[in-house]
């Protein structure tokens, strides 16, 4: 199945599309890329996409109402709102600090969610 | 009562510019620094950045807006160098005294040798743009919203239409997603996008959010409660044809319609302005048309990442010592920059060469999206630096270094310009 993206690994933001093909060299053919990185870029964004999750979620005891958060790392993007669920019943006291962990282990991924600043 | 007190250095505005200048300033061997902010905290607009992204070539890494102004806010206090939060500065005059006023402390009249201008800039709000229809609430600027979502904790809307595709707008319309709401549309005016491919693809794409480019607003409805919006395509003048309206039901709109740097103290002290930044018209140290008050950061020209800010303010802190101590070399610049063909503007926009270093840094946008030209700078007929570029984007700042062996004993203009890049025989 041809699948159409724009490579975002550097500013050029060439608009390509990428096709399963077991006779090409990496599993897949490519047209409108300038460069490797893009495939590389590409096959990972069919196969399994990630992205890093930011958001924010309840503190008490400090003096803001609201922390902001994210992933340790890139998460699988189809557990996105998945995590933004967790995210939203989460609530912590303070003090906090940044990089504190406020879940482990996201989905059995080793990715952590953690605090993005000092609170 | 008025008091009056002294510093070496005075830097008006806590966030990511004023803080690396104080860092900056006090390594460069100033003692007696004072940074003065209006907010509650020091960081700037970096703390309601939550998003990552920031610091990819400042720390090698991908950092929150929080986690970026963190690190520098704990640096300046390990240094010891004195702030004050909910302090807002009055007027700037060329005498470098500054009037400032905070319920702690009152009224009162500050000198500093030099002063640091790093005010940042604002959002180019309604009014500005002339958008039909009714006044209702509901309409935020994209900054505002994100304000009150990340900071306060409070939601803005339920289904949304965004006005403008700049990055703020893009990092908003998936932040309202995450948190629930349908954003409907982002219209942009301009047959590009202002902002990053990469928001455009994790903004939108991913979210299913369309991009419709040359729309714009032509309606908004709604008495008490914005209640809908009508977008529709434009031409080549901007102007909105007729039988291309998309009516969206929608109790939200938001704003994103550009940048603009925060300046009424650089008038009340008599600084030029460069028409086409909105920013003060500096000189290789970052220095006004006022000697002794630097600018950096956001109050200069509007960037797009925040390390382009730090570097700059870097700079501006450092020569701000170097004024403070007296080791500036005062005088009539050697060299005036100016955009040619293809370009908007240069930052700097003077040269002292005596001044210099090892180089100066200079800062550019183009006019409109490129790709495959020649970046080149001469003096006169003379070429004095020539850079190939791929691609060319307004959205995205580009800069040239030129060593200062190649200004020394030049002066007279210095053009930035674009040039078509030579077929080879």
């Amino acid at each position: 199945m041809k699948r159409e993206l724009i490579c975002i690994v550097c500013p050029m933001g060439c608009h390509c599309s990428i096709e399963a093909d077991a006779t090409a060299p990496k599993g897949y053919t490519f047209s409108g890329l300038t460069c490797k990185r893009g495939e590389d870029y590409a096959i990972k964004e069919i196969t399994e996409p990630t992205r890093m999750l930011t958001s924010t979620i309840r503190i008490e005891g400090a003096r803001l109402p609201r922390l902001p958060v994210r992933t340790s790392s890139a998460i699988p993007k189809e557990r996105i709102y998945e995590c933004m669920g967790m995210i939203n019943a989460l609530k912590v006291t303070g003090p906090v600090s940044m990089g504190q962990v406020l879940i482990k282990d996201l989905f059995g991924t080793g990715v952590n969610l953690i605090a993005s600043r000092s609170l | 009562m008025t008091s009056m007190n002294t510093y070496e250095i005075i830097i008006v505005g806590g966030g990511p510019a004023g803080l690396a200048a104080a860092i900056e300033a006090h390594k460069g061997g100033s003692q007696n620094i004072l940074v003065l902010e209006r907010d509650r905290e020091l960081g700037g607009i970096l703390m309601q950045c939550i998003h990552n992204g920031f610091g990819l070539h400042i720390f090698k890494e991908e950092l929150t807006g929080p986690e970026y102004a963190e690190r520098f806010i704990r640096e300046m206090e390990s240094l010891g160098i004195e702030y004050r939060l909910d302090t807002m500065v009055l007027e700037l005059r060329d005498d470098r005294t500054v009037d400032i006023i905070s319920s702690q402390h009152g009224f009162e009249t500050l000198q500093a040798k030099a002063v640091v201008l790093a005010m940042g800039c604002r959002e180019r709000a309604r009014g500005a743009i002339n958008i039909p229809g009714t006044r209702p609430a509901g309409i935020y600027s994209a900054g505002a919203a994100q304000r009150f979502v990340n900071m306060e904790g409070l939601m803005v809307g339920k289904r949304v239409v965004v006005l403008g595709s700049g990055d703020i707008g893009l990092i908003m319309a998936r932040r309202m997603t995450l948190e629930g709401a349908k954003v409907l549309a982002v219209a942009e005016i301009l047959p590009y996008s202002g902002g990053l491919t990469r928001n455009i693809v994790q903004c939108l794409d991913d979210y299913d959010i369309p991009l419709y480019l040359s729309h714009t607003i032509t309606n908004i409805e709604g008495r008490d409660r914005v209640e809908g919006v009508t977008i529709a395509k434009v031409d080549a003048t901007r102007q909105p044809i007729p039988g291309t309206e998309i009516h969206y039901d929608c109790d939200t709109l938001l704003l994103s319609v550009g940048l603009i740097p925060e300046n009424e103290l650089s008038k009340s002290a008599g600084i030029r302005l460069d028409p086409v930044t909105g920013g003060p018209v500096v000189n290789e140290c970052m220095e006004t048309s006022v000697a002794g008050i630097f600018a950096c950061g956001n109050v200069v020209q509007v960037h797009d990442l925040v390390d382009w800010v730090t570097e700059e303010a870097r700079k501006a802190g450092h020569h701000a010592a170097r004024f403070a101590q007296g080791r500036l070399k005062e005088g009539s610049p050697d060299l005036v920059t100016r955009a040619g063909h293809g370009i908007r503007y240069v930052v700097p926009h003077t040269i002292r060469v005596g001044n210099l270093e090892l180089e100066v840094d200079l800062m550019m946008r183009v006019t409109e999206p490129c790709k495959n030209k020649n970046l080149v700078v001469r003096h006169g007929e003379t070429l004095v630096k020539k850079v190939r570029k791929a691609h060319l984007t307004p959205g995205e700042m580009e800069s040239i270094k030129i060593p200062v062996e190649k200004l020394r004993g030049l002066s007279g203009e210095l053009n930035v310009c674009l040039e078509e890049v030579a077929h080879e025989a």
